[in-house]
């Protein structure tokens, strides 16, 4: 599967470049409803080990337990060390320009775009 | 039985708008009652960025709202005690200087000291610090057992939307009730 599509959101895995890019509003119920998009992000490293970009442009909302989800998954690349992810955000989505600093943390090596 | 912990305000400052919801915490819909969080959220979100008008402000606004609500409800509904007949309820209040949030559920009495004892550690500890522990604990337990991180909702308001957070625990029997009741009062005050 490469895409997750709902009514409130929709998660999409893309190649060349190797991406996955998330719309709309992800407020799932726990680490269990966000396990195929955690699938989806693993399919993504299996792709390509090297590069990944996060596109969330258009991602309105994300709850804390999506933000879970993104932060474990930006720790278990961490740990597998030589993968360079480029997170691209919007700076008309409030949330973002506050809680993305919080994956660099996790992660010194992620990069953040907001256009 | 009465507790309180963090900022609790009993008097609230006389506000100039008011929003209030109620529902029913019973389990059996739970699934299908989990969307009508971000529903909620979005409503009361939308509400109150009226009363923001101007560029970026109002979607500043509406953005935090509807963060924090959501994060509200949600626990109202994961915490909640699904047996009670109490309804859940949240509100917000503006004064003049703060966006006052109040949530109320009923709590099963076997939950009530861990979420004390979390309470405890939010307040006592560096949020920032204990945000990025909680995480990386997480990431090392297995898979199996991955139950997401208890509190890191809050951490999220406290550190990236500077809320202050209060909590008031009480007991109630109501009229013609033969049991007591358990109730949990959350408090998130947030600076205009």
């Amino acid at each position: 599967m490469t895409q997750i599509k709902t009514e409130d959101y929709n998660v999409v895995l893309e190649q060349e470049p190797n991406a996955v890019i998330f719309s709309g509003s992800l407020r799932l119920n726990g680490m269990d409803e966000y396990a195929p998009i955690v699938d989806l992000l693993d399919q993504a490293v299996v792709q390509n080990s090297d590069n990944l970009i996060l596109n969330i442009e258009n991602l309105e909302f994300l709850n804390s337990s999506g933000i879970n989800m993104l932060s474990k998954f930006v720790i278990k690349m961490r740990q597998k060390g030589k993968i360079i992810i480029l997170v691209k955000g919007s700076q008309t989505i409030p949330w973002q320009a506050k809680s993305l600093k919080n994956l660099q943390r996790l992660m010194p090596s992620l990069e953040i775009e907001l256009v | 039985m009465l507790q309180t912990f963090g900022n609790f305000l009993n008097d609230l400052p006389m506000p100039s708008e008011f929003l209030a919801l109620e529902f029913l915490l019973d389990s059996s819909s739970l699934k299908q009652k989990w969307r009508n969080n971000g529903l909620s959220a979005d409503f009361i979100a939308d509400y109150f960025s009226t009363f923001f008008p101007g560029e970026p402000t109002k979607s500043q606004v509406k953005n935090a709202v509807s963060f924090i609500a959501n994060e509200l409800l949600e626990n109202t509904m994961k915490y909640g005690d699904d047996s009670s007949p109490f309804p859940a309820k949240v509100s917000l209040y503006l004064t003049a200087k703060k966006l006052i949030f109040i949530t109320q559920n009923s709590i099963k009495p076997k939950d009530i000291q861990k979420f004390q004892a979390l309470i405890e550690e939010i307040l006592s500890g560096d949020p920032n610090e204990l945000y990025v522990q909680r995480l990386e604990e997480n990431a090392a337990a297995s898979d199996q057992n991955d139950q997401g991180v208890s509190g890191l909702g809050i951490l999220t308001m406290i550190m990236d939307y500077t809320a202050e957070f209060g909590w008031k625990f009480e007991t109630q029997k109501p009229e013609k009730s033969p049991i007591e009741i358990h109730l949990v009062t959350t408090m998130v005050q947030l600076s205009t």
